[in-house]
């Protein structure tokens, strides 16, 4: 097909000045083109990257709250905002790494290690519950400076090396917790506090939720509004150029795993909360997941595009969508089913944004 | 004009005779009597068994455009990339305004206002316009949201954007919030150089700034070399097209073989001597 024609508005302020540059410059203006609609939308989705996630949500509520009067009941989307909570600040860490082309298969592994060192301390050791809880969060944060160090030590791909300390995290907690599961009634109650909820006119929210929420916050405006957000989707774009623009790129890397490992320790948290127990047989697949949720939120697999709001999105969808087709009495098969689908939708709509210019 | 600068300079500077430099026609007006701006002196840069510099001296005048040519592998790139602090030089010294330095990392050399746009490597596409031109520098807004929160100041970035596009003369970029993917070769290109001259006060490299880019674009990054020159910032230029070499350079600096071959000026040899003398046909 003929590419479309561009047609060129020569500014007449400009043309006062030096003529030859002027008249050249104006023929070089890409952006004052005439666009197709459809050009036109997918430069809008391309510049919005949350957008075409929150369009989908938006669909998809509508869509089961018509199926299903159920749905739509406070207690319901209360529901799904719970069950959404643990992936979503998974995803939120997740997105972190994705951003800068990595991608971190020892999410969910870590997120268990860190929630069975918090449990078995405050629980076996008799460790107060705060303390129980720093522990746990330095536990995530040493995974991250792990990966961090493998990544820009070693130069390995983040693949490969996650790959490796997702069955090292997960060989650790089995060696840990002996591969007992302790029980929330067994803690004390700071440890399962993230489980419990607060009516909010008439709705429960729970205070997971709301530590999520605080998170996506934090991490929103850190990737916005500072330095290190900028360098964040810098090196994601094309490391050599970040460095040689004099960002540092191996120190935003580490501290981007580092980040997300934190992150994932506040996870485990939320899910002592959410299931009152601390299993080393959970939340293993965690990592797809979060993966899942970043991809249908419109953040790029190769670096440098995305945005946290999406992949909140993106998470919302999943949860959205297992919740409407469970309550339309489909199988647990069809939910697996339709994820699948939402997440190759997503990538080849993605795709095609891509191409917009 | 560059000359001025250079006589201004003249009753100061000792001249500085450049051992390793014998080719005839060196002597154009504006290296005599004139301290360079930067100096190299017996650059080595060795990757393995691969000798990609092999005792490169160069100097850069003020005001000047110095072009750097040579064949594939000559040494090209790896000599800006010892220049500019991407490669870390194994022998030799730089000096800059007569004072020994050494670059260790990019920023070393940015510190010390030497600026280079790499071929290729110029900008981060989905980033703005604004956004790359402070990339790595980033302004901060001033008191607790800056200091504490470590909030970026982007109205003052765009602002500032905007202005140092005006003096250089671009007025194909109205939009300094756009992501540079969504730009012309010509216009990343442009974005890539105004980085460069924004923040390069005493030298500004160029690596094959022309390289991808159409006839009509090639002239305006040109344009823009010559306006830095003509502000008094010397600029190194890297590149392949001889006709535009000719068309800015007041030096020419030959590579061949990972060594100076000569430094010629487009008035002491035609272009086809340059090319003999970067094929070795020639004795610089």
């Amino acid at each position: 097909m003929a590419p479309p024609k561009r047609r060129h508005r020569v500014n007449l302020k400009d043309e006062d000045m030096t003529p030859s540059i002027e008249t050249e410059s104006a023929a070089a203006l890409v952006f004052d083109t005439a666009q197709t609609p459809v050009q036109r939308v997918r430069s809008v989705l391309h510049r919005y990257p949350a957008l075409s996630p929150a369009v989908v949500l938006l669909i998809s509520v509508i869509v089961f709250g018509m199926l299903n009067e159920r749905f739509l009941l406070p207690a319901n989307l209360s529901l799904i905002t719970q069950q959404v909570a643990i992936v979503g600040t998974v995803a939120l860490a997740q997105t972190l790494i994705i951003l800068t082309a990595g991608i971190d298969l020892s999410v969910g592994t870590a997120m268990v290690l860190a929630s069975m060192v918090m449990a078995v301390a405050a629980s076996e050791n008799g460790v107060a519950a705060p303390v129980a809880l720093l522990m746990g969060l330095v536990v995530g944060l040493l995974s991250g400076l792990l990966n961090g160090m493998l990544v820009t030590k070693l130069k390995l791909p983040p693949f490969i090396v996650t790959l490796g300390t997702y069955s090292i995290f997960l060989a650790l907690t089995l060696l840990y917790s002996k591969g007992s599961t302790v029980r929330g009634s067994d803690m004390p109650a700071i440890m399962t506090w993230t489980g419990k909820s607060f009516p909010v006119g008439g709705v429960s929210v729970s205070y997971g939720v709301v530590i999520m929420f605080v998170l996506y916050v934090i991490v929103a405006w850190a990737l916005v509004t500072t330095a290190w957000g900028r360098h964040v989707y810098a090196v994601g774009d094309d490391p050599e150029a970040a460095r040689l623009a004099g960002v540092r790129t191996t120190w935003v890397l580490r501290s981007v795993y580092i980040s997300a490992g934190s992150i994932i320790a506040i996870a485990a948290w939320l899910q002592i909360g959410r299931t009152s127990a601390a299993s080393p047989n959970a939340g293993a697949d965690l990592n797809l997941d979060s993966i899942t949720a970043v991809v249908i939120g419109g953040t790029s697999l190769f670096g440098g595009r995305g945005t946290v709001w999406g992949t909140l999105l993106g998470a919302l969808i999943v949860g959205v969508f297992r919740n409407g087709l469970s309550l339309a009495g489909l199988d647990v098969l069809y939910q697996t089913l339709a994820v699948g689908i939402l997440v190759i939708v997503a990538v080849s709509v993605d795709q095609w944004i891509r191409k917009a210019r | 004009m560059a000359t001025t600068t250079a006589s201004a300079a003249n009753m100061a500077a000792p001249s500085v005779a450049a051992p390793g430099t014998e080719a005839p026609g060196t002597a154009a007006p504006i290296t005599e009597g004139v301290t360079p701006v930067l100096t190299a002196r017996g650059l080595v840069k060795t990757y393995g068994r691969v000798v990609g510099l092999d005792g490169v001296d160069l100097d850069l005048y003020p005001g000047e455009v110095l072009a750097i040519i040579g064949d594939n592998g000559a040494g090209k790139s790896t000599l800006i990339k010892c220049l500019t602090g991407a490669e870390i030089a194994d022998a030799g010294t730089i000096e800059l305004d007569g004072k020994r330095v050494q670059f260790r990392r990019p920023e070393d050399a940015k510190e010390h206002g030497i600026e280079a746009v790499y071929q290729n490597l110029a900008v981060s596409p989905a980033l703005d316009v604004a956004s790359n031109l402070f990339l790595g520098r980033e302004i901060r807004k001033a008191g607790v949201l800056g200091s504490l929160l470590r909030q970026l100041d982007t109205k003052k970035m765009r602002e500032r954007t905007r202005e140092e596009l005006k003096r250089l003369g671009i007025t194909t970029l109205q939009d300094v919030t756009v992501p540079i993917e969504s730009l012309s070769g010509g216009q990343r290109q442009a974005v890539a150089v105004a980085r460069a001259a924004a923040f390069g006060s005493k030298v500004v490299v160029l690596d094959e700034p022309t390289a991808a880019l159409g006839v009509r674009e090639s002239g305006q990054v040109l344009d823009l070399v010559r306006r830095l020159r003509d502000a008094g910032t010397p600029v190194i230029l890297i590149s392949h097209n001889m006709p535009q070499v000719f068309e800015v350079a007041d030096r020419i600096h030959i590579q061949r073989l990972g060594r100076c071959a000569a430094t010629i000026t487009p008035q002491s040899h035609s272009r086809t001597d340059a090319v003999a003398i970067m094929t070795g046909a020639l004795e610089g």
